[in-house]
């Protein structure tokens, strides 16, 4: 979990939603960054085990921020930067092929 | 500088292709632009600066004093490639290279994305500045949320002004954990210990490199990080063993030191024990690369203007050997120069005389590397975990005991055969977090070294890409034809 500097320089304030709920997150952002800045902690379930995983290198190596962004997956959060009105959701395990169909 | 942020706004073909916007690649762009190449710079990221210059130009951490001095450098560099003519692209993604086939080798066709556009564009000569990731750190329980890399929260300070909440502790080896530690104390971070796995014995080696060092810029650099970090945070050195606990996420981390084991309860760990070159995109594009011996780590094949073995393909930064960011601008220059020279735009004399005083400088900045790189070489334990329940893949979710059986029972003898066995290295990171753990572990059961049990073969697209953006690509009628029947 993450907090802002006290002195952090201000930015436009982004409405952005993760599972549904209704979050603020930063002009300049990124996906990643907005997440553990609101205290999210998990942002996937792995699709071997279903364990729960959080951003770890937030520079676009280890694939651990994938999260559902627009209900398009595999999305590294760390690459994408926040846009308002954003839907963002958990990815969940492995796909269902009534997902895929779907 | 031509800012693009459409992929259509991409030319179809440029003189030089430059990859990744930090130091070296940056510098390489400018420097190639001033001699009147075209130019393109592709790098993922939305601002330039790389991994070291992060968010240089946007960053909203306000006080310069938290970041320090060696950071704000970065400003100059951006500043002389928006001088240039350089086309450069933000976010976009580069996953292929390979050489044309409709043409005689001299031209290499470039895939990449933008928006979740994808297009194909063509270069005569490409410079790969990929930069370095994090060298793998693990440990049993690294996988929980809670535990990031080093990298991760500098990159969080640096981009967006955010730094952990609540008790951290820092774990690990290397120049950085001091930079770091530093850096997140004065951010107003909570560090509650520094934990040092810095092999003791490491020094003995370390000393016969140390005349060099003593005469090196980080010396001093150095010291002042380590007093000042030391004088205000609880530092353990001498740790052998770490493993995180906590179900579900991390709770506390364990440590061995001198024998005895103790736990320190955190909110977060972060773990670095030196950084290595990104070899995906240069290794998928057939560049030839070796095992070094003193850095540990894969590094590709390059002659002394950073040419690859692969003709048109050069490396510069630290994606060519881990060198810090001063030396990868300087090695962008002398990489830009002999492109200018292979495309006939400068004598071979003129790009000898241009590299002279870069050369020079680059020596200088690498003085005293072999130091760090002797005194910071991870221990055994932490490059090869020894509990067999530690996941090394953490996409496929492999352990160090699965790899240990196949090399063992199975005789599997390398990392390639291990993917077919136990899927590692083919989750989304395409082998980045687990390919060097994987060879360190056939290489400790079979009583060999990494450079005989050799890396994966990786091939593109290096980055994923969906097959809406692949079908979108323009299709040549030959291409078209040889799937008809």
């Amino acid at each position: 979990m993450f907090r802002p500097m006290s002195d952090a320089k201000s930015a436009a304030a982004l409405s952005f939603s993760f599972d549904g709920r209704p979050l603020i997150g930063r002009d300049g952002d990124t996906v990643a960054a907005s997440l553990l800045a609101n205290g999210v902690t998990v942002c996937r379930e792995t699709p071997v085990s279903g364990a729960p995983r959080a951003p770890y290198c937030l520079m676009g190596v280890c694939f651990e921020c994938l999260v559902v962004i627009d209900g398009v997956g595999n999305r590294q959060g760390c690459m994408v930067p926040l846009r308002d009105g954003m839907a963002i959701e958990t990815q969940h395990g492995r796909r269902q092929p009534e997902e895929i169909q779907g | 500088m031509k800012p693009l942020t459409e992929i259509g706004q991409l030319a179809e073909h440029y003189d030089l292709a430059v990859v990744g916007a930090g130091p070296a690649g940056l510098s390489a762009a400018a420097r190639a632009s001033e001699l009147g190449l075209s130019v393109l710079l592709v790098d993922e990221n939305p601002a330039p600066g790389g991994q070291i210059y992060r968010s240089i130009t946007t960053t909203p951490v306000s006080d310069r004093a938290v970041l320090g001095q060696d950071y704000w450098r970065g400003l100059d560099i951006v500043a002389r490639l928006k001088r240039s003519a350089t086309a450069y692209a933000a976010r976009c993604t580069v996953w292929s290279i390979a050489p044309e086939v409709e043409s005689d080798g001299a031209s290499f066709e470039i895939g990449l994305s933008l928006d979740g556009r994808a297009r194909l564009i063509s270069a005569r000569q490409v410079v790969l500045a990929t930069g370095a990731q994090e060298r793998p750190f693990p440990i049993p329980g690294w996988t929980l949320p809670g535990v990031m890399t080093a990298g991760a929260a500098q990159i969080a300070l640096k981009s967006s002004a955010i730094v952990p909440k609540g008790r951290t502790v820092i774990a690990g080896c290397g120049p950085l954990l001091y930079l770091l530690a530093g850096q997140l104390a004065a951010a107003g971070a909570e560090i509650v210990a520094v934990l040092d796995t810095t092999p003791p014995r490491n020094w003995r080696a370390a000393l016969t490199a140390l005349p060099d060092f003593l005469r090196s810029p980080y010396l001093a650099k150095g010291l002042k990080l380590m007093a000042k970090a030391r004088r205000s945070l609880r530092f353990v050195g001498g740790v052998t063993s770490l493993a995180v606990e906590g179900s579900g996420r991390l709770s506390a981390v364990r440590f061995e030191r001198g024998g005895t084991s103790q736990s320190i309860a955190c909110d977060t760990l972060l773990l670095h024990q030196g950084v290595i070159p990104s070899v995906n995109l240069s290794n998928a594009a057939g560049c030839a690369h070796d095992f070094d011996p003193v850095q540990h780590c894969w590094v590709p094949q390059l002659d002394d203007w950073f040419a690859s073995s692969v003709p048109g393909i050069a490396i510069a930064g630290d994606g060519a050997g881990i060198g810090g960011a001063e030396s990868a601008a300087l090695r962008g220059e002398i990489a830009a120069l002999d492109t200018a020279r292979r495309l006939g735009r400068i004598t071979m004399q003129e790009r000898d005389n241009h590299a002279a005083p870069v050369r020079a400088a680059l020596g200088r900045t690498l003085r005293g590397r072999r130091f760090l790189d002797l005194l910071y070489k991870p221990a055994a334990q932490f490059l090869a975990p020894t509990v067999d329940d530690t996941i090394i893949c953490r996409c496929e979710e492999v352990t160090a005991g699965q790899v240990r059986d196949a090399a063992k029972r199975l005789g599997v003898t390398g990392p390639n055969q291990m993917k077919a066995f136990l899927r590692c290295g083919m989750g989304p990171c395409q082998g980045r977090l687990c390919g060097p753990t994987v060879v360190e572990l056939i290489a400790e059961t079979r009583g060999t070294s990494p450079a005989e049990v050799g890396y994966y073969r990786l091939r593109p697209p290096v980055k994923p890409v969906t097959l809406a953006e692949l079908a979108s690509l323009p299709q040549s009628e030959a291409a078209v034809k040889a799937v008809v029947r």
